[in-house]
């Protein structure tokens, strides 16, 4: 049997899908912030996939996938910036003890 | 042959350790297992024959973000505490599950038009790096627009997390 699109889609949601459920399940900041990367790189596999079985020899996917690992760098560097300064604030990094918005 | 047993083979890794990452109570085992997640998409990308985007995975992924996350993983000290699960588990296990069917059911009943030949017909790769620079700085119908500011928003990054873990005075 070959490896086709379908199989590397298939790959790529359930990437996503389990990306997902950690994002929204877990409680250590830094963790969901790794889920999101799991998340990204599903949508990666999928755009590059999408390059190499339709797009034929101009490889658009893959300038889009340049970006999107552009983008999550930029958000991975601020984020955990972000949870290192609330760690520092509040002494955790338990996104349910982190209330401070919430009234 | 070999590109389909090596599909499986990275396809089967990569969805255990993106498992482990996500059911692993140590959050240092989930890092660790992150970066195997990481490694493997890059053999996912060279078996779709992406030689120069596989060798960016391992050197941002891998290197870059997978470092610091395993640094903020000892700068917060939460590692004796795990990584339990909020209120949300079986919600967010529901939605998991339903995003994998929709998606799933979407990928098997679309018609798609598929240009290329499937990966046993392949003939021998092509190296993409000439092609990705043309395709990215082509005058028509290139990125160059958004190649820059790309480079101003990863400069407002630098800042932004310089900026927030700043001591204050």
């Amino acid at each position: 049997m070959t490896v086709g699109l379908g199989h590397y889609l298939l790959l790529s949601s359930a990437l996503f899908a389990i990306g997902l459920y950690g994002a929204l399940a877990k409680r250590n900041a830094v963790v969901v912030l790794m889920c999101i990367e799991l998340m990204l790189n599903a949508v990666n596999i999928a755009l590059v996939a999408f390059s190499r079985f339709l797009v034929g020899v101009a490889l658009t996917g893959q300038v889009f996938a340049i970006f999107v690992m552009t983008v999550a760098a930029a958000e991975v560097a601020v984020g955990l910036a972000l949870i290192i300064a609330v760690y520092r604030a509040r002494g955790t990094v338990d996104l349910g003890k982190i209330d401070l918005l919430k009234w | 042959m070999a590109l389909t047993i090596s599909f499986y083979v990275l396809g089967a890794v990569v969805l255990l350790s993106a498992l482990a990452v996500v059911l692993l109570r140590n959050v240092f085992r989930a890092g660790l297992s992150l970066l195997l997640c990481f490694f493997s998409v890059a053999g996912i990308y060279i078996t779709l024959g992406a030689d120069f985007l596989a060798g960016v995975q391992v050197l941002i992924y891998v290197g870059a973000i997978g470092v610091l996350l395993l640094l903020a993983l000892m700068l917060t000290r939460e590692a004796p505490r795990g990584s339990p699960e909020g209120r949300l588990v079986v919600a967010a296990a529901v939605l998991g599950g339903l995003v994998l069917v929709v998606l799933g059911f979407a990928v098997w009943r679309t018609p798609w038009k598929v240009a290329a030949p499937a990966l046993a017909d392949l003939p021998s790769p092509q190296p993409t790096t000439e092609t990705l620079g043309l395709g990215l700085f082509s005058l028509d119908g290139g990125f160059v627009l958004p190649f820059e500011i790309a480079s101003v928003l990863l400069l407002a990054a630098i800042i932004g997390a310089i900026v927030l873990v700043m001591e204050r005075k």
